[in-house]
């Protein structure tokens, strides 16, 4: 095979971390109700294993190559010619790594913060780290729909059951939401595998051509999907909702790993398999983007709520990644997969936080704190890191990220990198505003006495802070992951052939009845 | 006079299984203990599947055919008349109803299938439909005490005697135009003749749509389906919402693909459109149900729905896919049922949605199997509805009707909405009322094989998908 390298390694790595986890909820399921601290050991040891076994994904990997790495490939499904097909590129890769470790945060922050149905959620929060992997690691678009689909009922589980007073409603709103995206793009899936012949294989699917009329419906079926995920506006409003009520791990998951399927599913399918309908499409996702970018930032000036404040944030900061994966050259589309990891490190963190005082205090009003720098000290100088990474500080990762963006997006077009450059403006506005509020001013009466962090949160925030300097000091030790599949991705996007000119009724005609 | 026996081979299984259904309603008379019916009534049916291996052929002057079509069907008849048994033996014990008819009913119309399935001429079709239909409208009606049954099993009868009337109203057409009922030689007869575009062959063709549109619960010949659903015993209504349905798609399929093979084009519009009208008042109503029987009567009338994608898809790929679909509907349907089953105890009813409520609390086992059903009913992977649906979305989008599968996909995702409810019933309220479980040991073996079945079929489908082909081979 010449587009991919086999997995270089003595055992099959990724199928290891991807049903680890499942072997952990596997072993969580046949304890006793009661035995609590076992279950939470468990949950600890697999996710912590996992990671430790996902790390030569990080040491070994191949940086000269845009192939797939770590190749595993076994005939599944004969009759629809599916394989079991895993392996990572530069795109991928970090976000593998990124998910394992969400894992182990997850269940630190959630030691002491989850009393009732607590096997349950950890079974609950180990079975989504596994589909999630699964989800960047599946080079098989059936195995991938399976990953993307099925992480859904865990998910849902999480949100509804220990979220918050309006879990309910934030549950179903975001699995119906993702469902009804998820189904069109399943369509998309059927009709690109009768095209091609009867292949799922996502290497071979994205290596052929398609009539620009096709490429243009599949682009929107595909966006369907991948828009309510990332969430783009105007299908976003699940995000508020969704994050707010739900736990504080499942917010983790959500903000640092869920979402960013959406811009993996543009990178890894949008783009490759519809590369002129893309370029055509390009001015609407710019547009979509800036609205993102400035609606979501000027929507948090608004917030009382912390954790509702940070979701619209999550909304902007994703606008930048769709912005520099549509500017469509190598700084944008570098820095978005860079601010992919980076929002993943920096929201997973910010939502980590908002859980450590609301273990304490059980509010997230912003008016319910103020003073807090006084009363935990350490934890406002671990909420300050992360709010200047937010904001994109220089030597910290939100830097490298929204600085490599803005310059795509003025490479693509003046007008969007003005646009965007204000929502950096608002994004500090309203993060310094937010930590104003919470940590100076008058001490509120209520927060008194409250014990600082303890050793365990402490732990679960350090990896973070290590990361938003280790990417904002030296970024090139995570960009080198990417240059060459991203060269490859413009490549492939860039040489297609010219945009056709195509009425719309005869698109639909050859799409819809052929 | 010479009379020679017609070859009974292809027919065996007919025969040996009409044998079980006698020796078991006399065996009422006898066995005192009903459990012990129940059990010989499943090993009757096991003895009966093992005979369809040597049944292939046709016989009785081509009036009967035994093929791969009609052997995957009766597989799933078998599947289903053993889990709904399993389920019946605690259930209708609770119900205070424990005849020893009951099972031989249900082997009744168990043999009624199976001549559907198997019938190449119209006039064993029609024989098959009766003896099924008239054996479920007494077992709908067979909780005697309730009106609900009653008036269910009334209600089942009417309308059915209607829709069998205009079964024979379009044989009767057909037989005029053509001459003849055998399925095989009707086609024959009307390429032919060059029949294709005759409105009387177009009129029997919509009376029989009518008729088996009936049997599958499509809208908007639907109507009978909730009301049943709802008063039928539940054991019952899982039985019903499977079997008689397989045996409608199984006739659906044969008729419309081999004896009128050469009117596609006429009859697939008439099914695009009972389809999409099937998928939308199915999914629709479904979200104001607060029975859950009746939510499953809905949801069973869009289950219909999608397996029509399959036939009109109009090729063997299409057909594969609506078999496959049926078998995993079976599992999927009355893994449900047996846990719906479960919550029915002496004195509580156990039927309403709010009943289920907190059930995860007490009851976590019951709750996640349900969990796993409603996912699959949704077509969420990992599960075997996922699959299915897959299966069917691809064959009709292979026979060119993409846009009739995004209409099918949307309203898949709005069925997520009120399959999801009882999860978040379970799941995220707090228990009003205590609410226990009748377990057995009939339930514990239904649920468990359902379950295996439903995770098995959605993980490793190779298995399910090349029997349906293979059985599809010759067709």
């Amino acid at each position: 095979m010449e587009q991919v390298i086999m997995n270089q390694l003595g055992y099959p790595i990724l199928t290891t971390i991807i049903f680890l986890p499942v072997l952990g909820s596997l072993f969580i399921l046949i304890m006793r109700r009661s035995w609590e601290l076992p279950v939470k050991w468990i949950a600890l040891t697999t996710s912590v294993l996992t990671f430790i076994v996902a790390l030569p994904l990080f040491t070994d990997f191949d940086k000269t190559t845009h192939k797939m790495q770590f190749v595993e490939r076994h005939s599944w499904i004969q009759q629809w010619n599916i394989n079991y097909y895993l392996g990572v590129d530069g795109i991928s890769v970090l976000l593998v790594l990124l998910s394992a470790l969400s894992a182990i945060l997850c269940v630190l922050i959630s030691w002491d913060s989850i009393k009732t149905k607590v096997k349950e959620f950890y079974i609950a929060i180990l079975l989504t780290t596994a589909a999630m992997i699964g989800v960047f690691c599946s080079l098989d678009f059936f195995l991938f729909y399976l990953f993307w689909e099925a992480m859904l009922i865990p998910m849902f589980l999480i949100i509804g059951v220990w979220g918050g007073p309006n879990r309910v409603y934030a549950a179903i709103k975001f699995f119906l939401y993702t469902l009804v995206g998820s189904v069109l793009m399943l369509v998309g899936i059927i009709v690109l595998y009768l095209y091609s012949g009867r292949s799922f294989d996502i290497l071979e699917l994205t290596s052929k051509s398609y009539p620009y009329s096709m490429q243009l419906w599949l682009f929107w079926a595909f966006f369907a999907a991948f828009a309510v995920k990332v969430p783009m506006w105007p299908v976003h409003t699940w995000l508020p909702d969704a994050h707010t009520e739900a736990p504080t791990a499942g917010s983790v998951i959500l903000a640092a790993i869920l979402i960013k399927m959406g811009a993996y599913g543009f990178l890894r399918f949008s783009l490759p398999l519809f590369p002129e309908a893309s370029k055509a499409m390009t001015p609407v996702m710019l547009t979509l983007s800036i609205i993102a970018i400035i609606y979501g930032a000027v929507i948090c000036l608004g917030q009382t709520d912390l954790k509702r404040l940070i979701a619209y944030s999550s909304v902007s900061h994703m606008g930048f990644v769709t912005l520099g994966i549509f500017a469509l050259n190598i700084q944008g589309m570098e820095g978005g997969i860079l601010q992919m990891i980076n929002h993943g490190v920096v929201t997973g963190a910010l939502f980590l936080s908002v859980g450590i005082i609301y273990d304490r205090t059980h509010s997230r009003q912003i008016a319910d704190y103020g003073g807090l720098a006084t009363v935990m000290p350490t934890y406002a100088a671990f909420f300050m890191v992360f709010t200047l990474a937010s904001i994109g500080l220089p030597a910290t990762n939100g830097f490298i990220g929204e600085f490599l963006i803005l310059l795509g997006g003025f490479t693509a077009n003046k007008l969007v990198g003005v646009l965007a450059a204000t929502g950096v403006i608002i994004g500090a506005a309203y993060m310094l505003w937010l930590y104003q509020k919470v940590f100076f001013m008058q001490t509120n009466q209520k927060i008194l006495g409250l014990p600082d962090m303890y050793v365990r949160e402490a732990l679960t925030l350090a990896p973070l802070v290590a990361l938003v300097f280790w990417i904002g000091v030296y970024p090139n030790s995570f960009l080198s992951f990417m240059h060459p599949s991203v060269e490859n991705l413009l490549q492939r996007v860039n040489t297609a052939g010219g945009i056709q000119e195509i009425s719309v009724a005869k698109a639909i005609m050859e799409v819809m009845f052929r | 006079m010479n009379f020679q026996l017609p070859n009974l081979d292809p027919v065996t299984p007919e025969l040996v299984m009409t044998s079980v259904a006698l020796v078991i309603l006399l065996l009422d008379l006898i066995i005192k203990r009903k459990e012990i019916v129940a059990l010989l009534s499943i090993a009757g049916v096991l003895g009966v599947a093992a005979t369809l291996i040597g049944s292939s052929g046709t016989t009785f002057g081509g009036m009967f055919i035994s093929d791969g079509y009609s052997t995957f069907f009766k597989l799933i008849f078998f599947v289903n008349v053993i889990l709904s048994v399993l389920i019946s033996i605690k259930y209708i014990a609770v119900e205070k109803v424990n005849y020893g008819e009951y099972y031989g009913l249900i082997l009744f119309a168990t043999i009624g299938m199976m001549l559907m399935a198997s019938a190449a001429d119209l006039i064993v079709l029609y024989l098959g439909l009766e003896l099924m239909a008239l054996s479920t409208y007494v077992l709908a009606g067979f909780i005697r005490h309730e009106a609900r049954s009653s008036e269910a099993a009334l209600k089942y009868f009417l309308l059915g005697a209607f829709s069998s009337a205009f079964l024979l109203y379009g044989i009767s057409i057909i037989y005029g135009l053509t001459g003849t009922t055998n399925i095989q030689a009707i086609a024959a007869f009307i390429v032919e003749r060059g029949l294709a575009g005759k409105s009387a062959l177009l009129l029997s063709v919509m009376l029989l749509t009518v008729a088996f549109g009936f049997k599958i619960a499509a809208a908007p010949f639907h109507m009978w389906a909730p009301d049943v659903y709802e008063g039928a015993p539940t054991s019952i209504t899982a039985f019903m919402s499977v079997g008689p349905k397989a045996a409608g798609f199984a006739v659906l399929g044969r008729v419309f693909m081999v004896a009128f093979a050469s009117v596609t084009v006429d009859w697939s519009k008439i099914l695009i459109l009972l389809s999409i009208l099937t998928m939308g008042i199915g999914n629709v109503v479904a979200l104001s149900q607060t029975n859950i029987k009746r939510m499953l009567a809905y949801s069973s009338i869009a289950h219909a729905g999608y397996a029509l994608l399959g036939i009109i898809a109009a090729n063997n790929e299409g057909l594969a896919s609506m078999m496959s679909y049926m078998m995993i509907y079976a599992f999927m349907n009355i893994g449900a049922f047996a846990v719906i089953i479960m919550l029915r105890s002496e004195g509580f009813k156990g039927e309403g949605i709010y009943d289920y409520e907190g059930l995860a609390k007490h009851h976590p086992l019951a709750a996640a199997l349900m969990l796993i059903f409603m996912f699959s009913l949704t077509g969420i992977p990992p599960t075997a509805g996922f699959v299915g649906k897959l299966y069917l979305f691809m064959a009709a989008i292979n026979a060119g009707y993409t846009w009739l599968v995004v209409v099918a996909v949307i309203f898949s995702a709005i069925s997520a909405f009120f399959y999801l409810r009882i999860v978040m019933f379970m799941y995220m309220r707090e228990p009003r009322t205590e609410v226990g479980l009748t377990t057995s040991a009939g339930t514990g073996v239904v649920l468990g094989i359902t379950t295996v079945a439903v995770l098995f079929i959605g993980v490793f489908p190779s298995y399910l998908l090349g029997f349906a082909r293979l059985a599809l081979a010759g067709f």
